[in-house]
This record gives C-alpha cells, sequence and structure tokens, in this order.
C-alpha cells in the first residue's frame, strides 16, 4: 500500500485500504423489496468494479498533489500555435455555476429555460456579426466538430442541387484535423501548394478546381500566420466552379473587427470558443466549435436551432423576456434554416457550458474590446518576432515565411540544427527548463523543424521579453557549449523525457489490479 | 541499421518497397520496405501483416506500418497470392529498422503475374530517384 | 487596453519602433487587402464591466427553471445526481482547468495520469480491458464506435435498436451518411401499446443482422428503462453476423457488438464486457458532471484488446523516462488525426479531459462499495416509485421489464398537459417520450427518472401531485 511518501506516479487505485470510503449513501427510506423482485440474477453484475477505496481527504490530497505536476495558463506562459492560449477570465466560472444555468435539465421545456435559450440566442447573434454570417447553430462540440458538420453542410448542399461533388481541397500547411474530417464525411482530399509568399497557390488552385470539388477549406491567416493575400481571387475561383468556402476559426483571434470570413467570401465558419472565446482548455477539453453559414446553407443546418418568435403582449406565464420575444428550439421551420437538416451531430443542444462563458466574453468586451483583442494579438506577435531578431535568435530560427506576421509566426529551426546541432525538439525541451511552455513543434509539415509561435494579447511586453531572452539563452548554450545540454533536457522537471516508443510498442493504458 | 543501403539484386517501388526473388524460386518475391522508408518512419512499433491467403495488387498497399511518429502504407511492388508472413514482427516490429532487407522482411507472395517486375527499378535508378 | 491587455503608451511605443511600423493600423493595412477589411464597428453591444456581466448573466439564469427549482423526474440520457463538493473544487483549480492538450508530457504529468487513471476506472465499470480518455459526448461516441467498425471490417450495415436513444439514433444517421453506411432500425418487442413492449424483438434483431452488417447496437438499460438481454442480443449478432465462409479477404469473421451504457447502473447491472459486447459507449455524465443544459459532458468509449489500435480519441499510456521514473504519455497518437491525417481512426482532436476528471473523481468517491449501493438505492427506489405510479388510475407501466434507475408510463390523457399541471405543482414529472422520439406508438408516453436525490417524499409528492393532474385532465378531457 501507497504511504503520503510514495512516488507521486502512483494512481489513485494504489493508494486507500479496504472499508475505506468517501461516500456515504443516503438512507433507504422506501420498503426494502427482494433482490431476486428489484434485479434478477441473471442481470447482475459478476465481478465488482475495483474502484478505488479511498476516503475524501485521501482523494483530495491525491489530485491536489498530482496537479501540482502540470504546468498551466494560469502559472505560465504558453505560446502554443493555433491554439490561442489566452487568459481564462474566472468570472466565466462563477457564471457557468449559477444553478439557473448548471442546473438546468437539456429536457426542460423551452417555456422554462427562456434564460439559457436567450443565452444561446444573443450569442448566435453575435457570432454572426463577427463572422458576417447570418445563420448559426450552437451545436458541435469542438473544433473538429464543426469542421465535420461543415463538410457535411457542404455535400448536403450539393446533393440537393442533384450533384455528388467527391473532392475537398486543403492547403498542405492546413490542420491535421481537415483530412480526417473530409474522409469521414465521404469526400476525398485533394492538396492544394503554398506559394512562395506563404499562401495557397493560386496557378495550383486553378487546375484543380473543377466540377467535382465540393469546398475548399481554409484558415485565414493560415497556419503560418499569414493572411493569404489572394482571398478575394480565391473565393472567386471556388465560387466560380459552384463550390463552396469553408473557413476554419482556429485563427480568428488575428481578425476579430477587422475583416471578417462572411466578407472574404466564406459560406461555412466554425468558431473555437475555447481559442478565441476564453473557454479554460481544460488540459484537452471540453470545447465548442458553433459555426455560422450563408443564406444558401442555412437550409442544411443540424437541428435543433434556437429561434426568436414574437408574440403578443401576453407572451407565458414564466420567464417572458424583453419586449415580448419568446426563445425556442426549432427543428427546420418550412423553407428556412434546418428546413433541410443534415439531422442532428449529438444529443441534445451543444455544450451549454461553453456557451455561457464565450457570452460572457463577448458582452465583457464588446465591439471596442474584441477589436482591441486581435490589435493587440497581431503587435504582440510582431513585436515578439522583432525582438527575437534584435537578439540575434533570427540567424538560427528564422522566419519560415514573410516578413510581418498576424497572430502566430512559424520559424524554422532548420539552420539551428545545421549550426548547433540541437533540432526544435531540443529547444523546446529546454525551454521548460525556463518556465515556459514551448511554442507547438513540427507543424506545419510544410516547414522545416517547425517552431509555431502565438503569444496572444493577454500576454503583457515583458513576458514577450522574458521569452525572447530564454529562446537566445538557449541557443547561446549551444554554441558554447555544444548540443549535449538542450539533448538532454529538460532535467528540472518532474519527469525527464519519457520513452514514448515503448509506450507505443507496449501500450500499458490502464493501472494493472490485483 | 546506421547506413542507408540498397542491395543490388532486390527491385525497387517509386514508394520504398522492395521486392526478392530467389531465382531457384521465380515464381515467388519476398517484400519489405527499404532503408529509407524506415528511416523516414523512425522507430517501428507496430506492423500487422496481412493473413496468408490474402491477396496483394502492384501498387496499392498490402499493410500498414506504425512508428511514434507517423504510420505509413506499405505497397506491394508486385501482385500475387500471400503465401507467407513474418510472424516474427508481431513482437520484434524494430527488426524492419534494424534489418529492412533481411529480418525486416514482411511478406512473400507466389507472383501472378511476373512480368510486373519490368516495370520496378533497379538500386540505382531507386537510389537516384531519392535524390542522393 | 481592456482588463485583459496591458499595451501601455511607453509599451506600444517601444513595440512599434522595434517591428518598424508606425501604428498597428499598419500591420493590417499591410497584411490584409482592403477589399475584405471592416469598416465599420462590429455591432455588439459595448462591453461591461464584471460585475454588470454577472448581473446579466444572473437575470437570465433567473429565468430558467433548474434542478434546485422544482422536484425533477427528467432523465433520458442526463441525471441530477449529486455532485460533491471536491469535484469543483478539482475542476477549478488552475492546473486542471487551464492548461492545453499534453503535449510536451514532462510538464503535463498530472493531466496524463489523470486519463491514466479515468481510462482504467472505465475499464473496471465496463469490464473491457481498453478505454480511451474519452469522447465528446454520448451519441457521438455511438458515431464514432461505427466509424471505427467499418475501419476494422469494412462492411457497410449498421443495425440499431429502436429501443435506444433518440438522439443516438438519429446521430448515428447522421453520421452514416458521411461514412456510406446504411442504418437499419430494429423495432421493440411489442410494438402496439399493451403487449409486453419495452426491449428490442430478439427474432427481429436476428432477422436484421447478416454478413454485411459491420455493428450492432443497442442500450442497456435502454431509452423506456428496460433491462435488455444482453447476452441474448451479443450472441446473436455474431451469429447473425458471421462472414460468410468463401470470402477470403481478411474480413473479421463477425459485426461489432457495441452496447450503449449509463454508467451509474453499472454497479448493480451485469457489466458490457460480462455480456459478450466488443464496444461499450455511452454519456458520462451521471458521473460527476453538471447538467448544464446539455453539455460540455463526456463520451464513454471502452473496448475489446483487438481494438485498441483503431479506437478513437486520445489515449495516456504508461512508461518510464530517462532516469527510470514512471511516467505518462499521449500514445498511439498515429490514429489520430495529426498524424495520420486522412486515414485518422476519427477527427476527434480533443477528449472531455476535465469532464473525465470530474468523472474519475467522483468513481474515486463513491469507491467499490458505493457504486454497489448507489445502485441498490436506486433500484429500490425506481421499483417503489413505479409501483406507486401505476397504483393511480389512467396511468400504466409501458413495460414490465427490469429496471434500474428509470421507467416507461403510459398515461391515459394528454402528457403536455399533465406535465404543466404538476409544473404549476412545482413537480416536473418526466419527459414527455413521443416529444422526444416523434413515434406514434409513444403518444401518452412519460419516462421518469430516478437519482439519489429523490427521497421517498419527493416519489410520493410526484405521486400525489401526477394523480390530481391526470385525474384533473380525464375529468376536462372525456375519452
Amino acid at each position: 500500500m501507497s504511504t503520503s511518501m510514495s512516488p507521486s506516479s502512483d494512481t489513485i487505485f494504489q493508494k486507500g485500504g479496504p472499508g475505506r470510503r468517501a461516500f456515504v449513501c443516503p438512507e433507504l427510506d422506501v420498503p426494502a423489496a427482494d433482490a431476486e423482485t428489484l434485479l434478477p440474477a441473471r442481470f447482475r453484475r459478476l465481478e465488482p468494479a475495483r474502484l478505488p477505496e479511498v476516503s475524501e481527504p485521501e482523494i483530495v490530497r491525491h489530485y491536489v498533489g498530482i496537479s501540482k505536476r502540470n504546468f498551466d495558463l494560469d502559472s505560465g506562459f504558453y505560446p502554443l500555435g493555433s491554439c490561442t492560449m489566452k487568459h481564462n477570465p474566472r468570472l466565466h466560472e462563477r457564471v457557468a455555476a449559477l444553478p439557473g444555468h448548471a442546473r438546468l435539465h437539456p429536457l426542460q421545456d423551452p417555456e422554462r429555460a427562456q434564460g439559457a435559450l436567450q443565452l444561446m440566442w444573443n450569442l448566435q447573434e453575435a457570432l454572426a456579426e463577427i463572422a458576417g454570417l447570418p445563420h448559426v447553430s450552437l451545436q458541435p462540440s469542438a473544433g473538429s466538430h464543426g469542421e465535420l458538420a461543415g463538410v457535411m453542410l457542404t455535400r448536403a448542399f450539393h446533393e440537393d442541387r442533384g450533384q455528388r461533388r467527391h473532392k475537398v481541397l486543403t492547403p498542405d500547411t492546413a490542420h491535421g484535423t481537415n483530412p480526417a474530417t473530409v474522409t469521414m464525411a465521404g469526400l476525398e482530399v485533394v492538396k492544394l501548394a503554398t506559394d512562395a509568399a506563404g499562401g495557397i497557390d493560386v496557378d495550383d488552385l486553378r487546375a484543380k478546381a473543377d466540377a467535382d470539388v465540393a469546398c475548399l477549406m481554409l484558415t485565414n491567416p493560415n497556419t503560418l500566420g499569414l493572411f493569404d493575400q489572394n482571398i478575394e481571387q480565391i473565393a472567386a475561383l471556388v465560387h466560380g466552379v459552384g463550390a463552396t468556402l469553408y473557413y476554419d476559426g482556429a485563427n480568428l483571434n488575428a481578425v476579430i473587427g477587422i475583416s471578417r470570413p462572411g466578407d472574404m467570401g466564406f459560406d461555412i465558419v466554425h468558431f473555437n470558443l475555447h481559442k478565441s472565446f476564453t473557454q479554460p482548455h481544460g488540459g484537452g477539453g471540453p470545447g465548442s466549435g458553433p459555426i455560422a453559414v450563408s443564406e444558401r446553407i442555412a437550409a442544411f443546418l443540424p437541428t435543433p436551432l434556437v429561434v426568436r418568435r414574437e408574440v403578443g403582449a401576453h407572451g407565458a406565464e414564466n420567464g417572458a423576456s424583453l419586449s415580448g420575444a419568446r426563445f425556442d428550439l426549432d427543428y427546420g421551420s418550412a423553407g428556412g434554416a434546418g428546413s433541410r437538416s443534415i439531422g442532428r451531430l449529438r444529443g441534445f443542444h451543444g455544450n451549454y457550458g461553453c456557451l455561457v462563458r464565450a457570452y460572457a466574453y463577448i458582452r465583457s468586451l464588446g465591439a471596442e474590446g474584441l477589436r482591441d483583442v486581435s490589435e493587440t494579438a497581431v503587435l504582440n506577435a510582431n513585436y515578439l518576432l522583432a525582438r527575437l531578431a534584435q537578439l540575434g535568435v533570427a540567424e538560427h530560427l528564422p522566419l519560415a515565411y514573410g516578413e510581418l506576421c498576424m497572430h502566430e509566426f512559424v520559424l524554422s529551426g532548420g539552420p539551428m540544427k545545421r549550426a548547433l546541432q540541437i533540432q526544435t525538439l531540443d529547444l523546446a525541451k529546454r525551454l521548460l527548463d525556463f518556465g515556459f511552455h514551448p511554442p507547438t513543434v513540427y507543424f506545419p509539415l510544410l516547414v522545416e523543424e517547425a517552431l509555431m509561435v502565438e503569444p496572444t494579447e493577454t500576454e503583457t511586453k515583458e513576458t514577450l521579453d522574458a521569452f525572447a531572452e530564454a529562446l537566445a539563452a538557449i541557443l547561446a548554450e549551444a554554441a558554447e557549449q555544444g548540443p549535449e545540454v538542450a539533448r538532454g533536457a529538460p532535467y528540472t522537471t518532474p519527469v525527464r523525457r519519457l520513452d514514448e516508443v515503448a509506450a507505443a510498442k507496449r501500450p500499458v493504458i490502464r493501472q494493472a489490479l490485483t | 541499421m546506421a547506413q542507408a543501403s540498397y542491395p543490388e539484386d532486390l527491385l525497387y517501388h517509386p514508394e520504398h518497397d522492395w521486392a526478392r526473388s530467389d531465382p531457384s524460386n521465380p515464381q515467388e518475391a519476398t517484400l519489405g520496405i527499404t532503408w529509407y522508408a524506415q528511416d523516414s518512419l523512425g522507430e517501428v512499433v507496430f506492423f500487422e501483416p496481412p493473413k496468408v491467403g490474402s491477396t496483394v495488387t502492384a501498387g496499392q498497399a498490402y499493410a500498414e506500418v506504425e512508428s511514434v511518429k507517423a504510420v505509413s502504407d506499405v505497397i506491394a511492388p508486385l501482385s500475387g497470392e500471400v503465401v507467407a508472413v513474418n510472424e516474427a514482427l508481431a513482437s520484434e516490429p524494430h527488426a524492419i529498422n534494424e534489418d529492412p532487407y533481411g529480418d525486416g522482411w514482411m511478406v512473400r507472395v507466389r507472383l501472378s503475374d511476373p512480368s510486373e517486375r519490368d516495370a520496378l527499378l533497379d538500386a540505382a535508378a531507386y537510389s537516384a530517384s531519392l535524390g542522393g | 487596453m481592456t482588463r485583459y491587455t496591458a499595451t501601455t503608451a511607453d509599451d506600444l511605443a517601444e513595440m512599434l519602433d522595434a517591428i518598424g511600423v508606425d501604428s498597428i493600423g499598419e500591420l493590417f493595412e499591410r497584411q490584409v487587402p482592403p477589399g475584405v477589411r471592416l469598416s465599420r464597428p462590429l455591432a455588439l453591444a459595448p462591453g461591461m464591466p464584471e460585475q454588470d456581466v454577472f448581473a446579466h448573466l444572473r437575470d437570465l439564469a433567473a429565468r430558467n427553471v433548474s434542478a434546485d427549482d422544482e422536484v425533477s423526474f427528467l432523465g433520458a440520457g442526463m441525471y441530477d445526481h449529486y455532485v460533491p463538493a471536491l469535484i469543483d473544487m478539482l475542476m477549478e483549480r488552475s492546473e486542471f482547468l487551464t492548461p492545453y492538450t499534453p503535449y510536451q508530457p514532462e510538464i503535463s504529468q498530472g493531466g496524463l495520469q489523470v486519463m491514466f487513471e479515468y481510462q482504467t476506472a472505465i475499464c473496471e465499470l465496463t469490464a473491457l480491458p481498453v478505454s480511451n480518455a474519452s469522447v465528446y459526448e454520448g451519441p457521438s461516441a455511438a458515431a464514432a464506435a461505427a466509424y471505427m467498425a467499418k475501419l476494422h471490417n469494412g462492411r457497410s450495415r449498421l443495425v440499431v435498436s429502436a429501443a435506444m436513444h433518440p438522439h443516438t439514433i438519429q446521430t448515428l444517421r447522421t453520421y452514416a451518411h458521411g461514412y456510406g453506411m446504411e442504418v437499419v432500425e430494429v423495432p421493440m418487442r411489442g410494438t402496439h401499446a399493451g403487449l409486453d413492449a419495452g426491449t428490442t424483438e430478439l427474432e427481429a434483431w436476428r432477422a436484421a443482422i447478416d454478413s454485411d452488417t459491420s455493428a450492432a447496437f443497442f442500450a442497456q438499460p435502454n431509452f423506456y428503462g428496460a433491462v435488455e438481454d444482453a447476452d441474448a442480443l451479443s450472441a446473436a449478432a455474431k451469429a447473425a453476423g458471421a462472414a460468410d465462409p468463401v470470402r477470403a479477404d481478411g474480413d473479421d469473421r463477425a459485426p461489432l457488438v457495441v452496447c450503449q451504457v449509463d454508467p451509474i447502473t453499472l454497479g448493480v447491472l451485469r457489466a458490457p464486457g460480462e455480456c459478450g459486447v466488443d464496444v461499450a459507449v455511452g454519456e458520462g455524465q451521471p458521473l460527476g458532471n453538471r447538467l448544464d443544459f446539455g453539455g460540455p459532458s463526456l463520451g464513454l468509449f471502452a473496448a475489446r484488446e483487438v481494438y485498441l489500435r483503431r479506437m478513437p480519441g486520445r489515449i495516456a499510456g504508461e512508461t518510464v523516462d530517462v532516469d527510470g521514473k514512471r511516467g505518462f504519455v499521449l500514445t498511439l497518437q498515429t490514429r489520430e488525426q495529426h498524424i495520420r491525417r486522412e486515414r485518422a481512426t476519427s477527427n476527434i482532436c480533443t477528449s472531455q479531459a476535465l469532464n473525465a476528471l470530474g468523472a474519475v473523481v467522483y468513481l474515486a468517491w463513491l469507491g467499490r462499495e458505493g457504486i454497489v449501493e448507489l445502485g441498490e438505492l436506486l433500484l429500490a427506489r425506481t421499483h417503489y416509485a413505479r409501483r406507486q405510479l401505476t397504483a393511480i388510475d389512467g396511468v400504466h407501466a409501458l413495460h414490465e421489464r427490469p429496471v434500474v434507475r428509470e421507467f416507461a408510463l403510459r398515461l391515459d390523457a394528454d402528457v403536455a398537459t399533465v406535465r404543466a399541471r404538476c409544473a404549476r405543482a412545482g413537480v416536473n414529472p418526466g419527459v414527455d417520450i413521443q416529444a422526444l422520439t416523434g413515434r406514434e406508438q409513444d403518444r401518452g408516453g412519460l419516462l421518469v427518472a430516478i437519482t439519489e436525490r429523490r427521497t421517498r417524499a419527493d416519489i410520493d409528492r410526484l405521486r400525489d401531485v401526477l394523480a390530481a393532474a391526470v385525474a384533473a385532465e380525464r375529468e376536462a378531457v372525456p375519452a
């Protein structure tokens, strides 16, 4: 049995003892009935589940203890490219925890959930305005779920016109989710080349855009942090062959209030509420991926949709809201949004808890505050890039494309690898010893030894300076002392480099139990 | 295997797969992946061969090989029926890295169309296609 | 500057100077073509101080009738279980709330260990040897299982019991269209009112499954609260779907049997791994997670060992570091979107890590004996509730099958009006079944859910309120 002095990697299953418990069962207050009557033996569990036997203090000490082996955004800088690790306001936790939101059952009658439905409707309106597209579904559970919805919508749009198109174009810099999503929706991926400026190669697009193309999936700015200068031409080309244009909202943080995907020509947009809209990442979920679509796509939206109806003066008895408006769940009104829906993508309405947080954020900042988000995000990224150049870091870690960037930038570790014999991986691991979470590494695949840096708008100049200095220090260390220091990093973390090969060869994915 | 090597007695498919025929048994060929393929993948952690008796088709994938960082299709250079598979790879997949042309062999097939060999590259041509 | 940004005038001057531009505007002018630049502010309400935002969100909350405001018997996939305070505390800790997916394992051991413990707990609960670190929620977990089945055996039909949650069936249909698979529903036994209804019709199930069936799905308990004969369904599916032996293309010989579970019931109900099931999926909300008007929650996904390398979602694995210390990493990531790209087993690039933390802590809190005691309590109270309510004039059991924590009734009165009457008396008697399934044969159906929070007194009150409501409605609208 483990004691409090045992290794921190002991799991909860290795702690506790026979008979220990945290749960006290409420009293049996109904007449006792015969076990066989309640549940015949042939339906009963054969072997008990070997859950832990621990007291409440043991549970608290265990999980608080292992939490301290985690780096987190509240504790330090987290410049992961395309993840938008911006500050998570705690107000959002407080409002999401209000019982009127947190203890509301999804099948409560709409009449008695007017606050929730109004919140959702208000959020839809705000997201529509930000996207520049009129119709919104809040149903998808995450960005990749929103993408799947988008591809399914595209397919439905074409099938409704009697067309069966098979191809989805996506740049070779695209996030890995895009190809997987396309395959799951029954279409095929065709990759587009990137031009010398880092945008889509328009000639390649022209060659590949034909009547069998259903959609072009794009993020703008792209994963190189660059706004595609040819976006209008690209949109025209794609629409010209009758295909749709899909916007991956992963990089929306660069353009809120500056440029709208709908105005760029996109038909379908997905948002990552856990990126630009502060839903905490939670260590890898939950998230939320609402989608906004153009008029011609609206009929196919997943249902239910949240709608607002005007009613007469009497309204309803409970929760009558502003000026006789009522909010409702709609399953596809005749000819309107959702009337030829692709159906459901999940149970109930969506990740409401995430919607509450995103809504609180939008109400907190308003139009001006949201524009400030993008302005500061782009300023911070360009400043960090410039600071790295000032410190001489750019010599070993040059910018892969362009001169300026939007909210993130991609460096190539190729020169560093050749000059100093350390790879991007080693640089990342050594950064851990300096108290920073590393940037995204080895993505996009197009860039050799890629390092994708997104500081976000909620970091101070001091933090950006400290990060730049840390990178410079690591390179200097490698130049002066050789590559071994970085190659052996990290040294100060709860564990050091882990054998991922062994984990994949002979996977052990659960605690061995006696 | 640390150094790139492309044995002269093998035939190669441009997607990094090799075929060996034993002159005493020209109706059969042994198949595997090249040094370049295993080097790109990194340490192989898993390989599941197709079943004996199944069919492989030249130019098409007949299995997948998995490393920590990537999964790659294994392309058949030649068509035929699988008559033997390398069972040892189930417990020792890294043989594919250490000895891609020997202990790392994947399947042996009875060829359905030996003339397909003419479309394959020899060691020099394959090596050149890698860009030196 | 807002309360979340910090660029002072001095900062701005230094930063612009370092970059070599005159203004922030120039950064956009040089990168965003004028034709797509927004020339007006966004039409959004102005920002507000924190206290005003709080007041607004509180006002919206006040217009919702939550489980705090009425005695609720709503269920159908999400349930009002008691969530202990320590879960709130742990889920709000910075170290669990704010990090990203653990791509740098050296500084993410906390999160990875939680995943590993969660996987262990789900394996124990389902009696299946492998589990992922969770997927989004219940119905899409079933859709993910369907995709895994397709990748595994290449077949094209999905057979689904009509006694599954309608959201699950609908979600499967939506995804199946993308997969290029057909969905076939197998009716419940006795689809005419009054005839021994309640569970999947075994002969129809057997008849629907053939050698092109990729996977067969049922729920345990099913949507109507009834306990199915899971062993019989599994065995029948395997036998009926066995491959035509003449096929030599490597087809695995039988369809996957997928069981959708309600995790709270697994302390007493026979586990899917004990019933011949290949894959267990389910809605994880009852395990330490809030109602939250339907999300976020988590989806359970566990399976037999042979499916490990094709499982969707994230998986944490155990390993050692260079010093020989035990540690955890994300493993088998080649299956996931970011490496395998178009061959990914799924496009899910997240788990529901924070919700899974809630789930594993909850299971540790319940403990080995607690989950059994809770199950027995639910059995007893549910049994009591069903007896009490079916004794009401005009209220009948929809079926007499064993139930664990939820059961279906048929009312001789309009369900919507009866529910409205009950609501006015402060009791939510349960879910209008027909409103959810859309099936004519479900007219008059009411689904009543019991949790440990619904005491005998609550159940007695439901009985009285429901009796009054049904009587009043029958009087008002004679049959």
